[in-house]
């Protein structure tokens, strides 16, 4: 196979890539399975790593792949892989469309800022906190932002469609509801998506190559790669145009030298050089690697004793790591933890899983799970949790369970899903329409999928909510149905570790029925 | 055209177009032009068969689904199709039951049959997982949604003690003939859910019947569009842990089925099937008393079919 024609693999394998992840996040109508679902969201580095360590099961070993990938070819992952690097690459290319865009040129490394956002996000996690990763997962921001930016956009050309339809009587699309588009939601992807955009028209794959922290380890391990793309000097001409169509600005065309370290294998350079002045070398091939420097092995001891100063501090702190909860106001309801979705434990195992990429967000048929605010301390900011004023829990759903692909979120059976007790619901009498208005409702038992809140006999032949806790599996039918306004009469209050609800042993009803019996009538 | 013009004129016909959404329909209200029913009877009851089997004996003693449905008219056949289960836990209405109504409006000379529900768990999975949303489709019909608030159109009704207005689904509003089909079942706010009970699948607010006393406002709300038939599936009952069933466990297989026009009577001989006093359920009680209906079923012609 000829060099020049790496590229076009490269497009074809990335485009696959990015519509398919694409398409898993905008999927408004939930058309996807959970299944395809897997095989695209299976690579992406950091939250296979996440769902590796959560569940040390062996097929879960995604980021395994991209580390041999990585030591063999480079950083193939950013150029193919990665939907956010596609992301940055579809800017860029639809940029030039429009307006005949300058070419790129050599840049400098930037290796302080580079390692520091690849320290940073490690410090934190030292700490117990995967804030930074959340932060700065490249696939985890993809997913915001075709959550809170993209499909938004698409539900509201979808509706428009369909009240045009309605209008002729034809009811052929249904609208979609909106769900709860909170400003600060919107405000942070857009930012994000405002900074690579702007990164990218200007200098290329530099975000990749500055901010990223998975850029900037795979580009560690790149320094390693079997194969290399190289100059050959004595092919070279110096005729630059490899450095003005690289990416990444890593073409040093006076010094004839590839800063590997920050190549995403775009292949670019390949399909333009005219004199085979470039090449995918051997990196055992020893007369090409005479740049070898001397090791800094001072330097090497710095970080190293850094590291384990941090990984010290980190097993203290963690004993004294808490979920910080919403500080007491004056509502007269008082959440102590959040609700988190079924299958992920624990509020301790989901809020140090979850990257935040709002896949399950996307998902979820009936809309509960949503990005927190300060439900889960800040450092938890836009983790998801079960937001019962905008829905509840299907009971017989698991499609959450079976997408997460940080294992934050568990694959469960729905037999055991049903039983699964994310939560209690509390009774609130004081606030309950039987008792103020002394009128009928019911609202929450009618809902109520275990019928742990039954209705009992209570004065003037009216009947009152009671709640049986052992029954409850928190899926919050009963919060959300409640009508009260504005505190709730029932609310449901997180498990911080998930329980096993109990199953209520009922008898079948015995009652002959004589079918040519009269009518009672 | 001019960039700023067409900017202009885009603008506008967007405009034109939503104001029509929301000012819309008001005229459909007027134009229900449907001649009442020939009372032969004044409620069928029939038991012993298979919920379709029973519909055709039942429907036979009016004369046929032509009886109701004139050539060309539009319908709304309203299931109960509040819950994401399968139809053996008999939370929705039976869906070979639904099928077979439709058979008989298309058979009729219906022009089209609209199937919806403002469901309460989530409605793609109600529909799908009810089954009906398929026998809709097999039989023709169209199944539309009920969970956009654009469908519902405010409307003022007299009489109601507590409600007089609410937002309605904008196909009840539109169709000729509207019909019916809820599932007799234990519920455990208002003892029992039929006709009337069903009713609320028809607005979008339904927290407000539940703040501003529920039974009041179920009495209340069948003034607004009284049935033009009222088809009581009883087939299989929920008899405890209504209204969503916890299991199949909860059910008792009744083989029964009641027709009537009047919607407080179909309710009455449902609570006697159900194995309670009719003035025991409170909003059968206030309807009696408020005359949208009989409650009292000796005043009235009944047809008695045994399969």
């Amino acid at each position: 196979m000829k060099l020049a024609s790496l590229k076009k693999l490269r497009v074809v394998i990335s485009l696959i890539f990015f519509i398919s992840i694409t398409a898993l996040f905008l999927d408004y109508g939930n058309i996807l399975s959970p299944k395809f679902t897997n095989y695209f969201v299976y690579l992406q580095f950091i939250p296979s790593i996440l769902k590796f360590i959560g569940i040390k099961n062996i097929s879960f070993i995604g980021f395994i792949f991209v580390v041999i990938i990585t030591i063999t070819f480079g950083r193939v992952y950013c150029s193919t892989i990665c939907p956010l690097g596609i992301l940055q690459d579809v800017l860029s290319y639809l940029a030039r469309k429009i307006k005949k865009k300058k070419y790129y040129s050599n840049l400098k490394p930037y290796k302080i800022l580079r390692y520091s956002f690849l320290v940073l996000p490690l410090v934190f996690l030292f700490f117990g906190s995967i804030f930074f990763i959340n932060l700065l997962d490249p696939y985890s921001n993809f997913g915001r932002i075709n959550t809170w930016l993209f499909k938004p956009v698409l539900i509201w050309f979808h509706n428009y469609a369909a009240s045009i339809l309605i209008q002729n009587k034809i009811y052929l699309i249904s609208p979609v509801e909106l769900f709860f588009v909170k400003t600060y939601l919107i405000l942070f992807p857009l930012a994000f998506f405002s900074l690579i955009a702007f990164m990218s028209l200007r200098q290329g794959r530099i975000y990749c190559n500055t901010v990223c922290p998975v850029g900037t380890l795979l580009g560690l391990i790149s320094k390693f790669s079997i194969f290399k793309i190289q100059i050959e000097k004595s092919n070279c001409i110096s005729c630059k145009l490899c450095e003005r169509v690289c990416k990444s600005g890593c073409i040093d065309r006076k010094n004839k030298l590839i800063d590997f370290d920050r190549c995403v294998n775009c292949y670019n350079c390949l399909t333009v050089c005219p004199t085979d002045g470039i090449k995918y070398k051997f990196r055992f091939d020893h007369h090409l690697n005479s740049e070898i420097k001397e090791v800094d092995y001072k330097k090497r001891k710095f970080i190293a004793s850094i590291i384990f100063f941090i990984s010290g501090l980190s097993t203290l702190t963690r004993a004294q790591k808490k979920i910080v909860s919403k500080l007491p106001s004056k509502i007269s309801i008082f959440k102590k933890f959040p609700v988190s979705p079924p299958g992920s434990l624990s509020l301790k195992h989901f809020t140090e899983k979850c990257t935040a990429c709002h896949l399950c967000v996307s998902s979820c048929p009936s809309q509960v799970i949503q990005p927190s605010f300060l439900e889960y301390g800040f450092l938890g900011m836009l983790q998801p949790r079960m937001d019962y004023n905008v829905s509840f829990c299907n009971y017989d759903c698991v499609i959450c369970t079976e997408v997460c692909p940080s294992g934050a979120i568990l694959p469960i059976q729905l037999s055991k899903k049903k039983l699964t007790q994310l939560g209690k619901a509390k009774f609130v009498k004081d606030n309950c329409i039987v008792y103020t208005e002394k009128t009928d409702c019911g609202a929450c038992s009618e809902h109520c999928p275990t019928k742990a809140v039954n209705m009992i006999p209570y004065v003037n032949n009216l009947v009152i909510p009671e709640v049986s806790e052992e029954y409850c599996i928190g899926c919050g039918a009963c919060e959300y149905s409640c009508p009260v306004k504005p505190y709730k009469a029932i609310y449901v209050e997180g498990n911080y570790v998930h329980l096993t609800a109990k199953k209520k042993e009922v008898k079948k009803i015995d009652e002959k029925v004589d079918y040519k019996q009269d009518f009672p009538f | 055209m001019e960039r700023r013009e067409f900017i202009k004129k885009s603008a506008s016909v967007a405009f034109a177009i939503g104001a029509s959404s929301a000012f819309g329909n008001f005229s459909d209200l007027l134009a229900h032009n449907y001649t009442p029913a020939k009372k032969n009877y004044d409620l069928v009851a029939v038991k012993g068969g298979e919920p379709d089997v029973m519909f055709d004996k039942a429907i036979a003693s009016y004369g046929g689904m032509a009886h109701f449905v004139k050539k060309g008219q539009t319908v709304v056949v309203k299931p109960n199709i509040g819950w994401d289960v399968s139809p053996d836990r008999a939370g929705n209405t039976n869906p070979k039951l639904v099928e077979r109504i439709i058979q008989h409006c298309f058979n009729a000379g219906a022009k089209d049959v609209y199937v919806f529900d403002h469901t309460c768990d989530n409605w793609t999975r109600c529909y799908s997982d009810s089954g009906i949303e398929r026998v809709v489709k097999d039989a023709g019909g169209k199944i539309v949604s009920g969970e956009t608030e654009n469908y519902y159109n405010e409307v003022d009704f007299k009489g109601g003690k507590i409600m007089n207005k609410a937002k309605v689904h904008e196909l009840i509003l539109s169709a000729d003939v509207f019909i019916n089909v809820p599932i007799l079942k234990h519920h455990s706010s208002s003892r029992m859910t039929a006709s009337m009970k069903n009713l609320m699948g028809i607005v979008w607010d339904r927290g407000y019947w539940h703040q501003n006393n529920l039974h009041q406002c179920i009495a209340d709300f069948s003034l607004f569009r009284k049935p033009d038939l009222n088809i009581v599936d009883a087939y299989q009952v929920m008899k405890r842990n209504g209204p969503r069933g916890v299991s199949k466990d909860d059910l008792v297989l009744m083989k029964s089925q009641i027709l009537s026009t009047d919607i407080v009577a179909a309710d009455s001989a449902a609570a006697r099937l159900f194995g309670v006093e009719p003035n025991d359920i409170p909003y059968i009680k206030i309807a009696d008393e408020m005359k949208i209906g009989i409650k009292d079923l000796s005043k009235l012609k009944i047809n008695r079919i045994i399969l």
